[in-house]
């Protein structure tokens, strides 16, 4: 509980709203000092206002009615319930009537307005005396006397308490519901980022299936949970790929390993000196073939992280085209197909020229490879063109094609449609091209040559290069 | 790897003493590399294969046997301690050693072989490597220091090349190449008794540097074959398994 606590202190909205609540406080005393002092001024002025007007009845009522009329007057008044201070007092300040028994001494001493509260004895009470406030406007008469009129400050005193209190317990109220909101508020957050990170626990221990809970409220903790989930579903399924690729790899350098591992064994047992000569080229031969995937590998992998910052300068696209249709030439007439060629001529990209090679040698030899499956008359075509926006290498071949779902994945890492792996290659080629291609700015698309056969309908590779500008 | 029917005859490559390598007699070879294990198994190697080695571990050790010694052949690796290789090779242009030089790189990349080429090299092999293909780069790197190039002429029992007419007899009857069949052939018979391999071919007969990865060189050297041997019975055209060709008249 205590750590839970702790843990609910540390989060941003607890804090936050602690942060609020200090700040409600501040403002709330403020507020209530204000709004009492305000309103006991009020009070007091009133009070003063009233004073002056009563002191202006009695000096009216005294020319009127003379002494006495203005004693009885001031009689009549002190009796009353509530009633103000009445003082008539001697020239040496002995008071003469009135309902006060005494006040502070020097009040009566100076007239008009008593420059402080003073405390002084109502008559009903004896004893000694109990300290009440008041303020007073004393009045000197032709005569000698001196008449006070004055007001006890115990009601406003009281009514600035009154309203302090109401103030208070108001502010309490608010503020402890503050609290309990701002528990719950803490508490909520708490208990979803608690679900948060349980899930992610349970990610970070490898379970990338798992998702993040959203709620259907669909505010901030939602948003970001979503966000969250897409992002693991990504890795989830750049993690797969990567698997995959492991898998093939392992696959695709598990049976040479294993072969050449027999190889060796047999070598070994073998007593025949031509024979065992054999196996030993056999395995060397292995030993090529392995190094060669291991070359291909790191050199797609230098292409695609672009570390291979090739040179690239204005290469000749057709006489490149050319060249390896010439060197290939040879390889598809053993195989028995045609290669036919429609080269524009003086077609110049950016790019560099030995990669750019490897890449149409890869199609060139994948194309001849397929296109010998072919159920029809074999043949391959490699067609070079130019509009105002694309150069386009096409090499396309009427072999089994590639079906249109697989398109993607065929220029992935040891990904051959062959399952069993039975025809010769790395499984790499098409990943280089993919890669030689973005590393010029352009691309590899897939299509079927003859989309209307259904058998054989082959594959078109295009090289697609942006065009030169001037 | 891929083997032509068509090969007349298959010289069995063994790296033992009767192994067609080691046709430039005493040919010695320094190798600066700074992984011992790949150093001594090198050196194992290029010995069997009749050729003397000395061996430096750093760049300065290197570029001191280098500038006091005459090898033949260098063969250095990019990365060196103390020395970086690429500034050995300079270093030894500078004080005038011309002793052609074999970069090995782990780096493998198209800029680094240009880079290497630039800062005097002769010839660039990436890593990892098959040995016969070393082996078969540092002949033929040995020989160009002895024999001038500019034959204009080559022979090989009786084939003979004329490089200024383009012109290829066998037994004085003319045999009519393609362009690119007279380029290799003209390669092939300028190494006359060496190994080249297909990479080789494909570097100087085609100018593409890279491991040709398939068969396609095999193709046009068994179209060649078919065309200087078809009507005689001594074959020059020979495969040597397990590295490359290699053409030799063997009477």
């Amino acid at each position: 509980m205590l750590t839970r606590l702790r843990l609910m202190f540390r989060s941003t909205a607890v804090r936050l709203s602690g942060l609020y609540i200090l700040l409600f406080a501040i403002c709330a005393a403020f507020l209530v000092f204000y709004v009492t002092a305000m309103s006991e001024r009020i009070l007091v002025q009133q009070t003063r206002d009233n004073l002056v007007e009563e002191v202006a009845d009695v000096q009216r009522v005294y020319e009127r009615n003379g002494l006495n009329g203005m004693l009885r007057m001031m009689e009549r008044r002190a009796r009353q319930p509530g009633a103000n201070l009445y003082v008539v007092a001697g020239p040496t300040g002995e008071i003469v009537a009135g309902n006060v028994a005494s006040v502070e001494p020097g009040v009566l001493g100076n007239e008009g307005w008593t420059r402080l509260p003073f405390t002084y004895q109502p008559y009903s009470e004896s004893g000694p005396a109990r300290r009440h406030l008041a303020i007073a406007n004393v009045l000197f008469m032709e005569n000698g006397l001196r008449v006070m009129i004055g007001r006890d400050l115990g009601e406003p005193g009281r009514f600035r308490g009154i309203v302090r209190r109401a103030l208070m317990v108001a502010l309490t109220i608010m503020g402890v519901g503050a609290l309990f909101i701002w528990f719950g508020i803490g508490r909520n957050a708490l208990k979803r980022i608690d679900r948060m990170s349980a899930a992610s626990q349970k990610i970070m221990a490898g379970d990338l299936s798992q998702r993040l809970p959203v709620g259907r409220s669909g505010d901030e903790f939602d948003r970001l949970s979503e966000s969250l989930n897409a992002m693991l579903g990504r890795i989830q399924k750049l993690n797969e790929g990567l698997r995959q690729v492991s898998d093939n790899i392992a696959h695709d350098l598990k049976t040479p390993l294993t072969r050449l591992r027999n190889k060796a064994a047999d070598a070994l047992s073998e007593d025949n000196v031509e024979t065992r000569r054999a196996a030993l080229e056999g395995i060397i031969g292995e030993s090529d073939q392995l190094i060669r995937t291991f070359n291909a590998l790191l050199m797609i992998s230098r292409v695609e992280a672009g570390s291979i910052v090739a040179e690239m300068s204005e290469v000749d696209l057709s006489a490149i085209s050319a060249d390896s249709c010439e060197l290939y030439e040879p390889v598809a007439e053993e195989a028995g197909l045609s290669l036919g060629t429609s080269i524009a001529p003086e077609v110049k990209v950016k790019g560099n020229r030995e990669l750019i090679g490897q890449a149409i040698f890869n199609l060139l030899d994948n194309a001849i490879k397929y296109a010998s499956e072919s159920e029809g008359e074999p043949d391959v075509q490699v067609v070079l063109s130019v509009d105002a926006d694309e150069v386009r290498l096409a090499v396309c071949d009427n072999g089994p094609g590639v079906p249109p779902e697989k398109r993607g994945e065929v220029t992935k890492r040891f990904v051959r449609l062959d399952a069993s792996r039975s025809k010769p290659g790395t499984g790499l080629g098409l990943s280089l091209v993919e890669a030689v291609m973005e590393l010029h700015g352009g691309s590899l698309v897939l299509s079927a040559t003859h989309p209307d056969r259904e058998n054989s309908p082959g594959l078109t590779a295009t090289m697609v290069f942006p065009v030169l500008k001037p | 790897m891929a083997t032509s029917t068509r090969e007349a005859e298959v010289i069995e490559s063994d790296g033992a003493k009767q192994s067609p390598h080691a046709i430039v007699p005493h040919m010695k070879i320094l190798v600066i590399e700074d992984d011992l294990e790949a150093a001594a198994y090198m050196t194992k190697a290029f010995r069997e294969a009749g050729i003397v080695v000395d061996h430096a571990s750093d760049g300065d050790s290197g570029l001191f046997m280098g500038s006091e010694n005459s090898y033949d052949v260098m063969v250095i690796d990019r990365m060196l301690p103390r020395r970086d290789g690429l500034s050995v090779i300079s270093e030894l242009r500078k004080r005038g050693v011309n002793t052609p030089v074999l970069i090995l790189s782990a780096l493998g990349q198209v800029d680094d072989r240009v880079t290497g080429l630039r800062a005097g090299g002769d010839d660039y092999l990436p890593k990892p490597y098959a040995f016969s293909e070393l082996l078969a780069r540092v002949e033929v790197l040995g020989r160009r220091k002895g024999t001038p190039e500019q034959d204009m002429a080559y022979r090989v029992g009786d084939l003979e090349l004329d490089r200024l007419s383009h012109e290829v007899k066998r037994a004085g009857k003319e045999v009519l190449l393609q362009p690119r069949e007279f380029r290799l052939l003209e390669y092939l018979m300028k190494n006359a008794g060496q190994v080249v391999t297909r990479t080789m071919l494909l570097e100087n007969v085609w100018d593409y540097h890279f491991d040709p990865q398939t068969n396609v060189i095999d193709v046009h050297v068994s179209r060649l074959r078919s065309k200087i041997e078809k009507d005689f019975d001594r074959p020059l055209l020979k495969t040597i398994r397990g590295a490359g060709y290699m053409i030799k008249d063997e009477a």
